[in-house]
């Protein structure tokens, strides 16, 4: 199996989606000539020209307009924001229209079109531009919202998205578009709506998705050799979310440990515990913990912000606490 | 109306019951149904459930005590009934019909005065806090009997977790975080370590499922006259049947060389109905249906748990049945149902590496075939000597329903199937 980056990973998945359904078509900022702020789109308006891989202003609400509009027209639009921190200026054509148009018109009209492009932090660049904002998108009933976090996820979770007749977020990370991984050649699809447990083990879940994943998988290395066994289930898909794989985990390992990148009120974090305390009461052993950002604007002070962002230590101390190891 | 709460028969061979514990207390009210205390009867622990409505009044036995069945234990007034002080001896004739049961209640011999008060004490507000403990410890609680109360928590604030209930729920779920798991899996009895004291011996109660054992095995080996017949049967292809069925169910469960005996054994009954039989004193009753009890080791002794229509069960229903069965059996968690009714039985020494052995008869069926280890052994065939893993199998029968060639018989057909496991298929 192939090697590939996330970036290209996504790439392949857009190559093979164009190739496949001429209706399927990109736009967003720096797209085409300087294909993408971080070369996703690498080759693609040599490939398919300008009337594919279309070029906009800086005007997120206008943009995400001309695609919720080319979506009830019967194309396929992909609509890249640089990073989803300029996407809040397009809520309103996400939430109130994508969302909306397909209850709206008594089921008359899909809209089959995706959003995506970095999610949450990178590196010092500040409260503005450093936010997770999936617990407000998978809020929205008429959305789906994917975070993968390794590259064969974000290939097949793209191409399920764009094959999905509904509007679906993708949620990116510029901190994963450098990673590696093995990626499945052609028709790899991973379907929306399923967990993935990406390591397995029996004392402790430790449930996380899109960037927490990479300290989920330290923490558990970590935990091995303190003795814990920690399984880490990925969520992969926010909205729906697989709820089943949640619960089976939680009935295996009786203890649990949430990650996210966003802040902890009203976070998936919270949708996740909700779940199980419902549906694992008695199989619980701990009260369910939490790592997310602290409750704060990203710090632009590099030691600041790191002491913010949810790590593999801060992990390995909840997934200690809920095994009442310290 | 007062209605008196006797010592009830809660399995079908119980004469006396310990009181284990009480889970309504004097004053308490109590509804129809209700679980008024958990009982230890010769089988399992049992709940004792109130037959009336209204206040439970006068408790007079004590938790940990042992008393015949059909003794009053309790009273439960009805609401709005008011019992004077004085120990008042109900009148439980009217409410129950028992002539049994009225001996302690006539008039010319005072009822005892209820020691209630000393026995139990009441709540103190320690007591009636609510106990901490994790959802999941109170299931594993729940499940294998035990009282939180007990116990104390390691916890956060006293909070019972799991690990506190380690050792006391047998063979439930995983071993936790950093505690190795234990290494025994098979429950030992209760004798007593001899460190513990200097005295030159130890008398030890017998406990209620002693005594049974010892009745009912003394009830078959005097009076049932025993004759044993033993085979040894070759296991090689059934070990490689039950290899290749593990790897085909994987993670969904596993069969075990006792289940595709119990199977065997099950089959093999229906084509000898002879030995599929009970003893009655004055008949012989062959079934035809085939229920086969399992012995299953429990702490402090044994009971025999019954896989129903075995014959028509799937080896894997039977390894699921067994395993849940004997997980419950030895969490004293079987209903009568359970473990009585059984027309055949297999008792499994195996896993302790027993060779051979002869089983005691359970009554009234008249055989039981005792079960020894898979082991390699060299064996002679067309003249060279072969490493093949070989299983012997001990039929004990009562000779007066299944006479020596008619057991041979029937143990030559389970060795057929043994040894070619497709004829199980025909």
């Amino acid at each position: 199996m192939p090697t590939l980056t996330y970036r290209d990973a996504l790439n392949q998945a857009l190559r093979e989606e164009m190739q496949r359904d001429p209706g399927v078509f990109l736009m967003g900022e720096e797209v085409g000539v300087y294909q993408g702020a971080y070369k996703v789109s690498r080759g693609l308006l040599e490939e398919f020209g300008p009337m594919r891989v279309v070029d906009t202003p800086i005007a997120e609400l206008g943009f995400a307009g001309v695609g919720v509009g080319a979506a009830m027209a019967g194309l396929r639009p992909v609509v890249e924001f640089m990073t989803w921190n300029f996407a809040v200026l397009a809520l309103d054509q996400i939430v109130n229209s994508a969302a909306k148009i397909l209850y709206e018109s008594g089921g008359q009209v899909p809209i089959p079109i995706v959003f995506r492009g970095p999610n949450g932090a990178a590196l010092q660049l500040a409260a503005q531009h450093s936010q997770a904002w999936e617990s407000w998108l998978a809020h929205i009933p008429g959305l789906k919202v994917v975070a993968p976090a390794t590259p064969a996820d974000a290939k097949g979770l793209l191409k399920a998205a764009i094959r999905d007749d509904n509007p679906v977020i993708v949620l990116e990370g510029e901190m994963l578009y450098n990673t590696k991984g093995d990626v499945p050649e052609g028709e790899h699809v991973v379907p929306i709506g399923k967990a993935d447990v990406k390591r397995a083990g029996t004392d402790v879940t430790l449930i996380c998705h899109s960037k927490t994943v990479v300290p989920a998988l330290k923490a558990a290395e970590q935990l091995q050799e303190q003795g814990v066994s920690a399984e880490v289930v990925d969520l992969r898909s926010l909205r729906p979310m697989d709820e089943e794989s949640l619960v089976a985990s939680v009935v295996k390992t009786n203890r649990c440990v949430v990650a996210e990148e966003g802040w902890p009120h009203c976070g998936i974090g919270a949708q996740v515990v909700d779940i199980i305390q419902r549906e694992a009461f008695d199989s619980l052993d701990a009260p369910v913990l939490r790592v997310t950002q602290a409750d704060v604007p990203m710090p632009y002070n590099k030691q600041l912000e790191r002491a913010a962002k949810p790590s593999a230590e801060k992990i390995v101390a909840a997934a200690r606490r809920v095994c009442y190891l310290d | 109306m007062a209605t008196t709460v006797f010592m009830e028969a809660l399995s079908p061979t119980m004469e006396e019951g310990r009181l284990v514990k009480w889970h309504k207390r004097e004053g308490d009210a109590v509804k129809v149904g209700d679980t008024l205390a958990e009982v230890e009867t010769d089988k399992a622990i049992m709940d004792l459930q109130a037959r009336a409505d209204g206040m439970l009044r006068q408790v007079s036995v004590a938790e940990g005590q042992t008393v015949p069945v059909g003794k009053e234990i309790a009273v439960i007034v009805a609401p709005g009934e008011t019992v004077g002080a004085a120990p008042v001896a109900p009148a439980p004739a009217a409410t129950t019909g028992s002539g049994k049961r009225e001996a302690g209640n006539v008039a010319t011999a005072p009822a005892p005065p209820p020691v209630a008060v000393a026995a139990i004490p009441a709540p103190t507000t320690a007591d009636a806090a609510p106990i901490k403990a994790s959802p999941l410890a109170r299931r594993i609680a729940k499940e294998a009997g035990v009282d939180l109360k007990r116990l104390t928590g390691s916890g956060p604030g006293g909070r019972v977790i799991r690990r506190d209930l380690e050792g006391v729920a047998v063979g439930r779920e995983a071993a936790p975080v950093a505690v190795p798991a234990p290494a025994a899996t098979f429950p030992v009895s209760r004798v007593p370590s001899p460190e513990r004291t200097g005295a030159p011996y130890e008398d030890v109660p017998l406990t209620q499922i002693r005594k049974t054992i010892a009745k009912r095995l003394a009830a078959s080996l005097g009076p049932v006259p025993h004759y044993f017949l033993t085979t040894e049967v070759d296991m090689e292809r059934a070990a490689e049947a039950r290899e290749a069925l593990n790897r085909e169910l994987g993670d969904e469960g596993r069969i075990s060389f006792n289940d595709i005996v119990v199977k065997a054994a099950a089959l093999a009954l229906t084509r000898h109905r002879a030995c599929n039989a009970w003893f009655q004193d004055d008949h012989i009753r062959y079934w035809n249906e085939v229920h086969v009890g399992v012995a299953v080791a429990v702490e402090d002794g044994l009971i025999t748990p019954v896989i129903r229509h075995a014959d028509r069960k799937s080896l894997r229903e039977i390894g699921l049945e067994t395993h849940d069965l004997a997980q419950r059996a030895r969490n004293r968690r079987l209903r009568p149902e359970e473990y009585t009714g059984s027309t055949f039985s297999v008792s499994n020494l195996g896993m302790f590496d027993i060779d051979q052995f002869t089983a005691v008869i359970n009554p009234p069926e008249a055989a039981i075939l005792a079960v020894g280890s898979v082991a390699q052994k060299p064996v002679v065939a067309d003249g060279a000597i072969l490493a093949r893993r070989r299983m012997r199998l001990t039929l004990s029968c009562d000779h007066r329903v299944i006479d020596g060639a008619t057991g041979a018989v029937f143990l030559k057909t389970l060795k057929q199937m043994l040894e070619n496991p497709l004829a199980m298929l025909l």
